[in-house]
């Protein structure tokens, strides 16, 4: 068991931007294949660096970490199978570009949180800011809370579930993916989505430009049922679908050039 | 980019630690603008109007007669301020280019500031009974040492770290800005606004003067000119969302009150703690835990919100 640390102050640039030398604390406790990683005194680059470090190097599968102090990109670009409980909450770029682990979140999570996240489970108890899930190719992102705007903005794969309200243009050029949302949504919900899902509960305030109400099938039922079970998050609500209209679709359209060609 | 924060305490008596709060609030959110810092601070409003003055920038160039002109248009300042029927009780040189003063006085505010404005280099910073504006260059700490903000004590603030985009960086185009000529209104913003220079043609038509080429400013000499046709400060700033466009979250702050406002495409952040004793609102979650150590429940106000708190 390592718990040297490494004490001193960071460095930074005159901006005051870049924590330059940094080396990783080794000050975790680690017992067995679970450490609990004490953030309060931590740079954020310190404290992912001993992230990677306890899951690369030391073999530990569970950590806790406490005192995360909304700080930004706290549990970003980890890219094995793993559990990470945050006992707080988290700033900007919370778990973005993530592949496999099991994170939860006890408090809140600043802007884009899990952006391009590629698998995994991420479960926020609080609320999120803005543009959650940006990009997200997979896995499934679950906030008990509200969410800010622009949820899932270019979402391309895996499952949003929100159990509160979300606020504008959500779902703003989905492409892929659904999203299940229990509260309210504001104006604008699925502007110009491409494919993809939105279920909202609650009321809509408008839709975006070429989103329209869908198709309920079993296959949908089947979905919300198996998501909320595997979630524990109780018996779901009705909800309503709400697709891409493709009408805004141009691909068959020919350029003048093309048109040219083709006659 | 730049970062805003306010915080409003309830109860206390006006004798809360706002400077050194405030400082720890930029502070944390250096990163979002390394370029100037700013603070409006509220203490517990008295008989006496205070007026901060700038008599030249922190990076005019030192020649040779910088130091003869400033004792110059220091003593103009205090021969106009006198002019325009002021009583001057206290005079303090709080660093070599800024002023704090003291005064009795019982008319118009836009009258004792056109007088003072009309030296040369001089700006009034900030008018009020229990307002002050303190914005210098470099970041929260720096200023905050610079101008002692640590023992600053009063009931309620805003402050701004700033990212230059749109103008110069100096103290006339650092935040907050006071909303000209209305006594103890200021405003932060983080945002760019698209219509600037139609407002300022309407505003300057009215008899509104701009101290800086900052969007920001607009926004201040905006709801003063609002607040000064009798509206309350929460209709005036709803009233704004229509009337400015761009991309905004501001906050504005009067003798007793703390409002937000944020645009309807919502694109810049605001976080936001209200707490039975007190309101902390900033760009970043951070900020709020540099002030607030305990576990707390925050959220992003929707697009088109306005809020406004009393102390």
């Amino acid at each position: 068991m390592d718990t040297v640390s490494t004490g001193g102050e960071a460095r930074y640039d005159s901006r005051g931007l870049v924590e330059l030398d940094e080396v990783i604390p080794r000050s975790s406790e680690i017992n067995g294949d679970h450490a609990t990683l004490d953030a309060h005194k931590l740079t954020t680059r310190r404290i992912n660096l001993e992230l990677r470090w306890l899951l690369y190097e030391q073999g530990v599968r569970k950590v806790t970490v406490l005192g995360p102090g909304a700080r930004h990109s706290l549990g970003a670009g980890i890219l094995t199978r793993c559990e990470i409980t945050f006992e707080g909450s988290l700033g900007y770029f919370a778990c973005g570009i993530i592949d496999g682990p099991e994170v939860h979140i006890t408090g809140r999570v600043g802007w884009s949180a899990c952006e391009n996240m590629m698998s995994g489970v991420v479960t926020i108890d609080g609320n999120a800011g803005s543009l959650l899930g940006a990009g997200l190719r997979g896995g499934d992102v679950v906030v008990k809370g509200q969410v800010g705007s622009r949820t899932g903005i270019v979402q391309k794969g895996g499952t949003i579930i929100v159990l509160g309200s979300a606020g504008s243009m959500t779902g703003f050029m989905m492409q892929r993916g659904r999203q299940i949302l229990c509260g309210d949504a504001g104006p604008g919900l699925g502007d110009s989505m491409y494919e993809g899902t939105i279920y909202v509960a609650g009321k809509v305030s408008s839709l975006g430009i070429d989103c329209v109400p869908g198709e309920w099938t079993d296959a949908d039922t089947e979905l919300i049922e198996r998501k909320f079970r595997i979630h524990e998050l109780g018996s779901p609500p009705a909800f309503e679908k709400f697709v891409c209209g493709k009408k805004l679709y141009n691909y068959d359209n020919l350029e003048p050039s093309e048109r040219k060609l083709v006659l | 980019m730049c970062g805003i924060a306010g915080i409003i305490y309830r109860g206390g008596g006006g004798e809360r630690r706002i400077g050194h709060d405030i400082t720890l609030m930029l502070q944390a959110m250096k990163h979002r603008g390394p370029d100037s810092a700013g603070f409006a601070l509220y203490r517990e409003p008295g008989p006496d109007l205070w007026l901060r003055i700038k008599l030249a920038d922190s990076n005019t160039a030192r020649d040779l007669e910088f130091a003869d002109d400033l004792r110059r248009h220091r003593a103009e300042v205090e021969a106009r301020l006198r002019a325009a029927g002021a009583d001057i009780r206290e005079i303090q040189d709080v660093n070599e280019h800024t002023l704090s003063v003291r005064l009795g006085y019982e008319g118009d505010i836009k009258h004792l500031a056109d007088h003072v404005e009309s030296v040369t280099g001089a700006e009034v910073l900030s008018a009020g009974h229990a307002l002050e504006i303190i914005k210098d260059l470099g970041d929260a700490q720096t200023v905050s040492l610079g101008y002692d903000l640590d023992g600053y004590r009063g009931s309620h603030g805003i402050g701004h770290v700033r990212m230059a985009t749109e103008s110069d960086v100096d103290i006339s185009n650092a935040h907050p800005y006071w909303a000209y000529p209305f006594s103890d209104v200021a405003v932060v913003h983080n945002g760019q606004l698209t219509n600037y220079h139609q407002w300022r043609r309407r505003l300057e038509r009215l008899g509104h003067r701009f101290a800086s080429e900052c969007d920001s400013e607009i926004i201040a000499v905006y709801l003063a000119q609002k607040l000064e046709a009798g509206s309350s400060l929460e209709q005036a700033m709803r009233e704004s969302l229509d009337d400015l466009d761009g991309v905004f979250t501001y906050i504005c702050v009067s003798e007793d009150a703390l409002g937000m406002a944020k645009d309807d495409l919502a694109a810049k952040p605001l976080v936001l703690y209200e707490g039975d004793d007190m309101v902390v609102l900033a760009s970043e979650e951070m900020a709020i835990r540099a002030v607030l150590d305990h576990e707390i429940e925050t959220y992003d106000p929707y697009e088109g919100t306005v809020m406004v708190w009393t102390r």
